[in-house]
């Protein structure tokens, strides 16, 4: 392995410069219990992901010029945790994967924490904080940027629940509302739940590989061991088919984690609450970054995933299956958050499909496009909610373009990219998710491929939904809102998301499919998948021109019937969703309540669960059977005796009668070492 | 005198000195010269871990003088990794509980630091003992302090708890006097020579011969009291609720890791034939596997937050068992580990609840809310520890959690994916205690004059959090002190597990470096 790396002691700082911020504010808040003044947290703040950012760059140049054969730049600071055979060094790994995925966190990163200024700004809660949020902003990017860049299972680990305790902070950062510190804890519950599964994934590799005798958790040498337990298989119950791949089981632990932070069914209800925090946060943590970890780490592990086809089947189907639902919920929410929410967990959705099908730089694509579409959307959405001074709900919407024309139009660029419109950077990634579905070796995988292009042209049509009914057709705000008066947003908003829409149009270019490329003299136009060749397995697949052009002209017309769908109901005629409402009244109710999936893991795990735990185990068994029968049946024939004794050291005479068996065991000591 | 010797007499030395000059001595010193023996002694004891040599096994500042020959009792004391650990823990906290209770106290001060002092003699005393005899000794004298430091500073129900606690342990203590009485005669009648010496009896413990299971079942017994497990602990809940913060403290940081320590020292040790047979392992595991579970659970459902926190040791020492009984270099040190961290954390999260109950006299949950507004240093330093408590990687719960499941994962799969679920439920009881606690509305209004942390509850704190974030982000230091008790232990236990089925499944008994 060594030689395939260079080693650089440059790639620690990508980790410790927002630390380093997060620790300067931690101080300040916790040690020396003042607030810093503004203009010193912003910089410090600001600071410390545009450096990282930075280093980022030239780590990448550096990249870029190792010699041929070397494909990846290595740090390994300390041996973290070493017991017997199992070592897990705190090491990072800066590889063409952790590359693109650290120049999206860093670069969006940076871009999330100049817009907070101007956003944060405005908050005057008795329960907020300016410097408590970036202090949290800075550790979420710190976390992210471990989880990224871990050399070994274990520290991604540590990245990947780091980043879940930021998420848990900041949906709760407004904590003096009751349902914010709920929504925040639900976040991290549920992500456990996830976790446990990677967990039992992480015991399983080291199991499997100890028995080969190269117990390791470090991301080559397991690629290495890998044919040493690729033919292993284990028994599991009949009904499930009686003898697995052991890598099948491996890949599914480990995605039950994926499932857990990149919010997929059935674990998926925890980030549309997460909606709770502030809108800076759901868009860095919430839709470009954190949420995508799941994503990327199946793209880490690809080596694995290639030899588990079990596992990497119930990826694309778990993806597609939620790419459609949430993309179904996403249509009768009415609040602008939840629509980008329920838009994300299905975009999270075409993501897996993608690496389920063995596209992994497909994923890694969408993973990049979306996260500057996303966060525009987001960032978008927090300048309208900005300017109706903190009103959401779209219902209270409607014509605000007049208001907000450069919102407007920033915000249009965000929609476009992500319902694929021909040209902006959502339409290439999308088109390479399809095509991945449409050539895989998935069973069913023609049934993948048209629940993404039926998910695309449900996406045009909540999009467009949402772009019309907030900056469209005539005013809802209620007069007190108007009142105050509906402005643009200050520059520290505006620049940011001008940027995000730049890259939201232009970043396509980074997968320009081959095919294309070769028409218009570019070869291997797809720089970002040949970049990626080097660390993530590929399934090469040959598609003509025609196909290529036949689907992406499919999943257009798809996505423009939506588009046009939307404009009918929503702009021509903006009476009839009402009447289509009542008319399947079941079913909207159905729809606009999420299917009361809530509800249901309420009632069927948590509620349960408790009652069981207090009546019956409490109650119950700790103090029925083991303290009323056993315990204090006997405690009570000793009461009285016990009760003299202490009355007797109450009364003051405690003191000489240690004072006798102290001064006895002292008699005794001193004999012993008389000589 | 020796330094192993000093340290462990130096705490009572100075209660003696302390009851000797009361007379002369003004009310406020005695609090200082507490302090300042536990200080001192906290001192010494760094001498051991700067003088202890890692690299090598077996027992180190050995020290042996005769005390009552004729019947090999000896005073006896060495040390090894594991109870290194154990004591710089016990002179690690001694001086922080002493200081948390510097105003809380109010009554006969000068006792309550005696027995404190006391107890930490008791303490250090059994984990330096290589001699049954002394260990017995100062196994029973930890139990007097402990008692009448819940008996008499406890809360209203302090009789019941103190009486509980005393009769449990009681119970054990008596099982293990018999257990050991026993097995010294029987060796004695096949070896002709009576010695209660550590090695000599763990030398010849196989001729305990049919007697074994019932030895090893009255060890098991005492020791499983202490710990506690599964169906032995209900007098840990009221133990806890009604002492005082610094018997709380003492009790889940230090005394309740005398039991899993008896059974890493002792009773597996001496009969690994009947400790490590599928039976008893699987009886043992099992029950690890419900206290892991079960203790989560209930702490769930607990309306009073110390009852919580007492719930989650046992939570937490469900996973020590596991890990000694999973029988690999990972999972045992894992179990010291843990035996260390929980210390840390769970001894932080009494004395925060012990300075917010100093505050607002209530420990129902359901009496705060929304106290992060008000209290920020403390809700800051309480969500740290909380963090800790529930496995947080980079904080110092997840190092010994992580090792325990990895190491015991071949030899109990299923167990082990089970107890792994502990990490959801620890997620769960001490999140949603968080939440109903220190976030929310502030919308009691006693709670609206709460005054944040003062110095000298703040500086107790800086050490605990020191701790937790150097055990979590490097814990080399500690895991490589514990490494070679934790082969030693292996070693000593190899011969039975490689009868036993459990070891033919398991195929990753490393004992290798």
């Amino acid at each position: 392995m060594v030689e395939t790396s260079a080693t650089n002691e440059l790639l620690r700082w990508i980790v410790l410069l927002p630390l380093l911020g997060a620790i300067v504010h931690g101080v300040m808040l916790g040690l020396v219990r003042r607030e810093l003044p503004r203009g010193l947290v912003i910089a410090i703040s600001c600071l410390a992901p545009a450096l990282a950012f930075l280093v980022t760059l030239v780590a990448f140049f550096q990249l870029r010029g190792l010699p041929v054969g070397q494909t990846a730049l290595v740090d390994g600071v300390y041996t973290w945790i070493g017991a017997g055979r199992l070592v897990a060094e705190m090491a990072f790994l800066f590889d063409p994967l952790s590359a693109v995925m650290c120049l999206i966190v860093t670069g969006v990163g940076t871009l999330i924490h100049i817009y907070s200024i101007g956003y944060m700004d405005d908050d005057h809660r008795d329960d907020g904080g300016f410097q408590r949020f970036f202090c949290y902003l800075n550790l979420f990017l710190a976390a992210m940027l471990m989880l990224v860049l871990g050399d070994n299972l274990l520290v991604m680990f540590l990245g990947w629940e780091g980043v879940g305790l930021c998420s848990y902070l900041l949906i709760g950062f407004w904590f003096g509302d009751r349902w914010n510190a709920y929504c925040g804890m639900k976040a991290f519950v549920v992500n456990r739940i996830g976790d446990f599964g990677f967990l039992i994934g992480i015991f399983l590799i080291l199991w499997a590989l100890a028995d080969a005798g190269a117990a390791t958790l470090n991301f080559r040498e397991i690629q290495a061991a890998l044919p040493t337990i690729v033919e292993r298989t284990v028994a599991v119950p009949a009904w499930l088919g009686g003898e697995w791949r052991l890598t099948t089981l491996i890949g599914l632990c480990l995605f039950v984690g994926a499932v857990g932070k990149s919010a997929q069914i059935p674990l998926y209800v925890w980030l549309p609450d997460a909606m709770a925090g502030p809108t800076p946060v759901s868009a860095l943590i919430h839709a470009a970054t954190m949420v995508t970890a799941g994503i990327y780490m199946v793209c880490r592990m690809s080596f694995l995933y290639a030899e588990a086809p079990g596992a990497s089947a119930v990826i694309a189907w778990t993806g597609a299956i939620t790419a459609f639902f949430a993309a179904t919920m996403a249509i009768a929410q009415t609040d602008i958050k939840k629509v980008l929410a329920y838009s994300t967990v299905s975009q999270l959705g075409y993501m897996f499909l993608a690496a389920g099908c063995g596209a992994y730089s497909a994923a890694i694509f969408h993973v990049g496009t979306h996260a500057f579409f996303k966060a525009l959307l987001f960032l978008g959405s927090g300048a309208v909610i900005l300017a109706l001074h903190h009103e959401q709900d779209t219902d209270k919407m409607g014509g605000l373009r007049k208001h907000l024309p450069w919102t407007h139009k920033l915000f249009a660029i965000g929609v476009l990219a992500i319902i694929g419109f021909p040209g902006l950077s959502g339409f290439f990634s999308k088109d390479e998710v399809l095509l991945a579905a449409y050539t895989a070796h998935v069973p069913g995988h023609m049934a993948l491929w048209a629940i993404g292009l039926v998910t695309a042209g449900i996406t045009a049509f909540y999009m467009c939904r949402l772009h019309f009914r907030t900056f469209f057709g005539p005013s809802r705000v209620p007069d007190e809102i108007a009142h105050h008066g509906i402005h643009e947003p200050a520059n520290t908003v505006l620049v940011p998301l001008a940027v995000l829409a730049f890259f939201s149009v232009f970043a396509g270019l980074a997968g320009f499919p081959d095919v294309y490329g070769e028409q218009l003299g570019v070869p291997e136009s797809n720089s970002l998948a040949h970049f990626l060749d080097a660390v993530v397995v590929q399934q090469p697949h040959h598609v003509e021109l025609s196909t290529e052009l036949l689907l992406a002209a499919l999943a257009t017309t798809v996505a423009a019937l939506g588009v046009a769908l939307a404009w009918f109901l929503y702009v021509s005629r903006p009476e009839l969703p009402a009447r289509i409402r009542e008319r399947i009244g079941g079913l909207h109710q159905l729809v606009a309540n999420k299917y009361y999936v809530d509800e249901i893991y309420d009632a069927l795990i948590v509620r349960p669960l408790v009652v069981i735990s207090d009546r019956v185990l409490y109650r119950g068994i700790d103090a029925g059977v083991i303290d009323g029968l056993a315990i204090n049946g006997s405690a009570r024939t000793v009461r009285g005796f016990a009760s003299y004794v202490l009355k007797y050291a109450h009364g003051g005479l405690a003191q000489s009668y240690l004072i006798t068996m102290v001064v006895g065991m002292l008699a005794v000591l001193a004999w012993l070492l008389r000589g | 005198m020796d330094l192993l010797t000093l340290i462990t007499f130096l705490p009572l030395a100075t209660g003696i000195l302390l009851v000797a000059t009361s007379r002369v001595m003004p009310e406020q010193a005695w609090r200082w010269i507490g302090l300042g023996g536990t200080v001192l002694t906290f001192l010494l004891s760094l001498q051991l871990w700067a003088g202890f040599d890692p690299a090598q096994g077996g027992y180190q500042f050995l020290h042996h003088v005769p005390w009552i020959p004729a019947y090999g009792i000896h005073w006896f004391v060495g040390i090894d990794g594991m109870s290194l650990l154990l004591i710089m823990l016990t002179t690690f906290l001694m001086p922080l509980v002493l200081i948390a209770s510097w105003n809380d106290i109010k009554k006969s001060t000068r006792s309550f630091i005696f027995f404190n002092l006391f107890l930490e003699t008791g303490m250090l005393g059994a984990f330096v003992s290589l001699n049954l005899f002394q260990f017995y000794v100062f196994w029973e004298v930890m139990l007097i302090p402990m008692y009448f430091i819940i008996g008499i500073w406890g809360g209203p129900n302090r009789l019941y708890a103190a009486i509980k606690f005393f009769i449990y342990t009681m119970a054990g203590s008596l099982l293990m006097l018999v257990a050991i009485v026993a097995l010294v005669w029987r060796i004695q009648s096949v070896t002709g020579y009576t010695s209660f010496s550590y090695d000599h009896v763990l030398e010849h413990a196989g001729s305990a011969g049919p007697l074994a299971p019932w030895l090893f079942a009255a060890f098991a017994i005492a020791f499983a009291i202490k710990v506690p497990i599964f169906p032995f602990h209900t007098w840990l809940p009221d133990a806890h609720v009604e002492a005082p913060t610094a018997g709380s403290v003492l009790l889940a940081s230090v005394m309740l890791k005398i039991g899993t320590y008896g059974f890493l020292r002792f009773a597996v040790p001496f009969f690994p034939q009947v400790a490590l047979s599928p039976a008893v392992s699987r009886i043992v595991v099992v029950l690890a596997v419900i206290g892991v579970i079960y203790g989560a659970l209930v702490a769930m459902v607990q309306p009073d937050i110390k009852k919580l926190v007492a719930y989650s040791s046992v939570s937490h020492l469900g996973f020590v068992m596991l890990g000694i009984w999973g029988g690999t270099l990972q999972s045992v040190q894992g179990s010291l580990m843990i035996m260390i961290s929980h210390g840390f954390s769970t001894g932080a999260l009494f004395l925060l609840i012990g300075m917010i109950y100093e505050r607002r006299h209530t420990r129902l949950i359901a009496d705060y809310g929304g106290i992060a507004r008000v209290v920020p240093v403390f809700s800051l330093i309480f969500t740290v520890v909380v963090l800790s408590s529930i496995g947080l990687p980079g904080l110092n719960g997840f190092v010994g959690e992580f090792l325990v499941l990895v190491g015991s994962f071949a030899a109990f799969p299923l167990a082990t994916v089970l107890a792994t679920t502990g990490v959801i439920f620890a997620a769960a009881y001490l999140l949603w205690a968080l939440q109903r606690m220190i976030y929310n509305r502030l919308d009691k209004p006693e709670n609206e004059r709460l005054t944040d942390l003062n110095g000298r509850e703040f500086a107790m704190m800086i050490p605990l959090l020191a701790g937790i974030v150097w055990l979590g982000l490097y814990p080399a230091p500690v895991l490589r002190r514990m490494e070679p008790a934790a082969k030693r232990y292996l070693q000593l236990t190899q011969p039975a597990r490689a009868t036993s089925p459990v070891a033919v499944s398991g195929s990753t008994v490393e004992v290798r470096p």
